[in-house]
Order: structure tokens, then sequence, then C-alpha cells
């Protein structure tokens, strides 16, 4: 299987500031890779890079078979992009954006609309409002949907959720499903953890480097380490407690509990009765399942 | 459709669709010509003038009779000298005529409220011209090309070469560094589209705003303001239109230069209006600056276009006179344009 992003080395600064640190990971055709991390990660740079809107310090990057710095005008046909921030124009209609876009890539709106017709028959029914008159959710959608009027190979997606209500967001992960079953390959980020779950393939970056790059399940299973869920009637001294044992590597808060990693040798037992004996009542500890938030963790935790 | 066409469809609907603005733009030219044309003037009308005479006799008599039927003068009669004073203090006299006989001479002496520099000035040079009449060898004056110095030749060509630096750079430049802050400018850098296609998308529209707007002013200032209409007016069109692509070049350079619409709007509005305003040679005259601010007004585009107006509409002598001016504009607008597209690119 060819790569249809393929990175290597690459190396961004910005004066002082190295946003991209030797990064090289590669996305197979057809596949759909979650691009995981907290902001200020790199995953921007990364993207400017791809879409050939900035160059590289050191290092090669191909999108579609074809070199970022030598190759930009071939890339540019073949990449369906979308920024972190609502980009079209918001004083222009539904219909005149999806026109308008069609047209810088010499296409027709009817060309590929059976591509977009599943994300677009929402929208299809009020085509002269004003984009800036759409909600969050329906400008995400067409947002989409000109990145993808000219059916491009490579489709890279700069937190496209940010910002966008818990239903919507669910709908644009199974729109890209249903994208990536026609065969064109996604790169998306999100600095929302559940979201990584929906990839096949997640890279996760934190300051600028690669930390690791698997598919979910992989990843969780290498997390290597003993997670606990941890309760107690009064939470902030009960992590402070915590923290305070030896064999708790890392403690932090999660959802409504508290996360511990452990050492191999942690008792949740001898762990409840040392922490009623520091005062603390109703104390409960259960394994839990980790997830890709308990990796990042880690994993950004050994950095330091 | 061509991805030209469709640039250009998509700035003139977001011209359209931008009421306030468009209405301003057009509005805008047409009152600044009525108004420089018609009440703001730098002609002296309505000088007040008393007389202070030590003895009357016929030559004094004859003397005031031609203040009294001067269009230009309000004779407000005789008075004492030791009057004089508070009359000008309360502002009832603007000019004050004193005529004293020394043996069988006749002398004048003119005091003037030089409180305002500029009516103390022209009010003493009327009030010379006509006791001058009075000498044995009279002065011929003759103004050629501006026979009743009418103000409004003089502010027209300023007007045009101010309006259309605010339309074409001002404009241009905040349109092209709004795209680039709402991030549209990035999906069209990375569409297929040729960066030059982005430019003469943008920058056309504009193109054809300033020239409706040359139209309407030139209407304007051959019917209302009664400009002398002759074939030269062709000539001004093409330099007009010269003009208006250097200044549409500036705006793409100022676009290149910085990131949002304010600092755009700062850079054309001081960098380039006030120059304009004042050192362009509109108000005040270029030979009267101190020679570094006459050798700074070289850089300023409006100042050879507003000479160059003056001599094609004005005195409408032919293109050979204004070569100097010509060459200067084609020059900047070539070197502009160029800067201008290399920087823009430059891959940031």
């Amino acid at each position: 299987m060819n790569n249809a992003i393929d990175i290597r080395g690459i190396t961004k600064k910005y004066g002082s500031l190295t946003a991209l640190d030797n990064v090289t990971f590669s996305v197979p055709e057809g596949m759909m890779l979650g691009l995981i991390g907290p902001d200020g990660a790199g995953k921007t740079t990364l993207y400017r890079i791809l879409t050939t809107l900035l160059s590289p310090d050191a290092g090669t990057a191909t999108v579609a078979g074809l070199d970022t710095v030598k190759d930009y005008k071939g890339i540019r046909a073949e990449i369906g992009y979308m920024p972190e921030r609502f980009s079209l124009y918001q004083d222009l209609t539904v219909n005149e954006n999806l026109h308008f876009f069609a047209s810088l890539f010499g296409v027709k709106v009817e060309d590929n609309y059976d591509l977009i017709a599943p994300i677009f028959h929402q929208l299809s029914k009020f085509p002269n409002r004003r984009a800036g008159a759409l909600s969050g959710g329906m400008k995400q959608k067409l947002a989409l949907g000109c990145a993808l009027i000219h059916r491009p190979k490579v489709l890279l997606l700069d937190e496209p959720t940010t910002g966008v209500d818990a239903v919507s967001r669910s709908e644009f992960w199974d729109m890209l499903a249903t994208l990536k079953e026609k065969g064109i390959t996604i790169l998306v980020s999100t600095s929302y953890m559940d979201e990584a779950q929906r990839c096949e393939r997640i890279a996760l970056i934190d300051k600028g480097r690669i930390l690791d790059v698997n598919t979910p399940e992989k990843l969780v299973e290498g997390l290597g380490e003993h997670i606990y869920n941890v309760s107690a009637e009064k939470m902030y001294p009960l992590l402070e407690a915590l923290r305070s044992l030896p064999e708790v590597k890392n403690c932090y808060t999660f959802g409504a509990t508290l996360h511990i990693a452990t050492e191999s040798g942690f008792h949740p037992a001898d762990a409840i009765r040392r922490l009623s004996d520091m005062g603390l009542t109703d104390v409960k500890i259960y394994p839990a399942n980790g997830d890709i938030e308990d990796l990042f963790i880690k994993l950004a935790g050994n950095g330091e | 459709m061509s991805i030209f066409v469709s640039m250009i469809r998509k700035e003139t609907l977001h011209l359209l669709r931008d009421f306030r603005t468009i209405t301003v733009v057009l509005i805008m030219p047409l009152v600044l010509l009525l108004l420089f044309g018609f009440a703001i003037s730098t002609e002296v009308n309505d000088v007040k003038v008393v007389a202070v005479v030590e003895r009357h006799t016929d030559d004094t008599r004859q003397l005031l009779e031609k203040f009294r039927v001067n269009s230009y003068f309000t004779f407000k009669g005789t008075v004492p000298f030791n009057e004089v004073e508070p009359l000008l203090r309360a502002g009832k006299a603007d000019a004050a005529l004193v005529l004293k006989y020394d043996g069988d001479r006749l002398c004048h002496q003119i005091i003037v409220d030089a409180s305002n520099t500029n009516t103390a000035q022209t009010s003493t040079a009327y009030i010379e011209g006509v006791l001058r009449g009075d000498s044995e060898m009279p002065v011929i004056t003759n103004t050629l090309y501006n026979p009743q110095l009418k103000s409004a030749y003089n502010f027209v060509p300023g007007i045009m070469g101010m309006i259309f630096i605010l339309i074409c750079a001002m404009m241009t430049s905040v349109s092209i560094v709004s795209e680039k802050e709402t991030g549209s400018m990035d999906l069209l850098l990375v569409s297929p589209v040729r960066p030059r296609t982005i430019i003469f998308g943008k920058l056309v529209p504009y193109f054809l705003l300033s020239c409706i707007i040359l139209v309407l002013m030139l209407l304007l200032s051959y019917t209302v303001l009664g400009l002398p209409f002759s074939s030269s007016v062709f000539n001004v069109i093409w330099v007009t239109i010269l003009y208006i692509l250097l200044a549409l070049s500036l705006g793409l350079l100022i676009s290149t230069l910085v990131d949002n619409q304010v600092a755009a709007l700062l850079v054309s509005g001081v960098l380039l209006m006030l120059p304009v305003i004042m050192l362009s040679g509109m108000i005040f005259p270029i030979d009267n600056m101190p020679v570094v601010l006459q050798w700074f007004s070289g850089v300023i585009p409006a100042r050879w276009y507003i000479s160059a107006m003056r001599t094609l509409m004005i005195q409408q002598l032919p293109v050979s006179y204004v070569l100097t001016e010509i060459t200067v504009l084609a020059g900047m607008a070539f070197a502009v344009m160029m800067l201008a597209i290399g920087k823009f690119n430059a891959k940031h």
C-alpha cells in the first residue's frame, strides 16, 4: 500500500521556539489518521507545511506522492484543506461559496455533488442564506463541502470540530467515516481525546514531537500501567494524599473521579487503609480501563 | 466560468453587499468636490473698509468713490483716527485707509487686521490695487487659464489626487488584508489558482469602481463646476488611469506588509493620505516649502499627478508639457507593482 502522506524528519522553528521537532510518520492511502495533541503542540504548523503554505526548515514531506516544496503546485489540486477557523466568505451565500470554490479548482458543483450530497442534504434547504448566518455545525458542513468539491485524494482537516456542539461533532465523524469508505485519505487533528477512538490510527503529538503512532487499541494496550479510578468524599485532599503515596506514579482528574497510574506492587485495599488513616472518608479505588487520555498524560509526562 | 471571472464576480459581490462602504465611496468624492468647489474658497470677498480723511479734496472723494463701487469692498464710511482701532478690534472693519496730505502730495496708509494673515494679505493687495489704479502708469494684469481665479479650478485636481489614493490604496489593502485575517486567503493560496490571478481578481473590481468614480467626478467638474471642456479630457482620463494603477499597486504593497485591517487603515491613512494633503501642492504650494520637504514631496505620487492635472485640465496644454510627470508616475507604478507582486508571491 502506498503512503498518501509521508513525513520525514520535518523541523520548523519560529525564532527560538521549535514548533515541529524532527516529525516523522506516514498515512497509508485510504486511511483516517488522527493527529491528537493539546493546543500549541504544532498541529497547525504541520498542516501549513502539508498544504504548502509554509516551508519546513529541515526534512521533507510528500502528499499524494508529490513533494510539498518542489511540487507545491501539483499538490494543490490533490488536497482538500479545512483550516481550524471558519474561513469561507461570510457575506456570500451557501451556494455562492460552493460555486466559487468549485470554480477555483476548475470543476462544476454538479460534477462531484454525489460526494458531498450526504453532507449537504441539510444545507440544501437554505441555499441562499449567507454563510455568516449559519450555525456552527452548518458552517462546518459547508466548509467540508467546499474542501471536497474537487474530489481531493487527501483531506486535511485541522481541528474541524472545535467549537461545535456534541451532536454535530458526532455527525461530522460519521461523515468522515463515509468519506473514508470512498477511498479518501484523511488526516484529522483534534484536541478532544474522545474523538481519537474513532480514528483508525492515531499520532500523538506534543510540543512539536511525535510521541507515538498506532491504532487506538494498541496504544491503550501499550499503556503498560495499572490505572485505577479513585474517589472520596473530599476530592482535593484526596489528590494531595494520593500524590504523596510512593507507588502512585501519576494522579490527575478524570471526569468526576481521579485516575492514578501505579507501580505493579500497588494494592487497592492497602491504599484505602492508608488514605483513611490520613483522615479521608468514603475512599473507593477500583480498576479502570485506561484510554487515550491516560496514555497521553503518561507520554507527555515522560518528556518533561 | 473561468477562475478569473469568478474571482471578479466574488469580489463584486463583497463590494455590493457592503452597502455602507459603497455608498460612502460613491458619495464622498462628489461631496468633497462640491464642498471645495463652492463652499470652501480661498477668495476674499466683502472686505469692510473704513477711511480716515484728514482733509477732503476732489482726489480723496474720487478715491473713496472707487471703494464704494468695488464689489470686493464694503465701504463703511469715514471715521476719526482714534476710532479705527476700536472698530478693528470689534471686527466691524477689516481694514482702514488713512489719507493724509504731506504738503500737496496725497499719502496713503493701510491699517489692516492681520489676525488672519491670508485675508489680511489679500485685502491689502486689493486696496493697493485700487490705489495703484490711480497712478500714472497703470499695470494691466492678465490672469491666464483661470481668469476669474475660481478656487474650484485649483481644488479639482487635488481632490482627484486624494480620492484615488483613498479608494484604490486603502480599500484594496483592507480587502486583501481582511482575507488574510479570516483565513480565506489561505484557502485561495492552497487552491491551484496562481497568485497573480488572485491579485488581479482583487484589483480589477476596484479599478472598475475607480473608473466609475472618475466618470462621476469629471461630469461634475465639467458641468456644475464649469471647468473648461476640450479634447484634453482624453489626456486627463488616461493619465488618471495611470495614477489609479499606481494607487492600486500601493494598496497591494501595503497589504503584503501588514497583517490586520487596522494596520492597513493606519498605514494607508497616515503614510498616504497625510502627505497627499500636506505635501502634494494641493493646499500648500510646493515652492514655498523648505527644500528638504520639497525633495520629500518628489516621492509622493499625488504631487506629480496633481501637477499634471493642472496642466491638462486647467491650462489644457498637450501631453508634451507633462512628460516628466507621466514618466515619474509610470516609473513609480511599474516599480511598486513589481515589488508588490514579488512580495505577494514570496511564501510566508
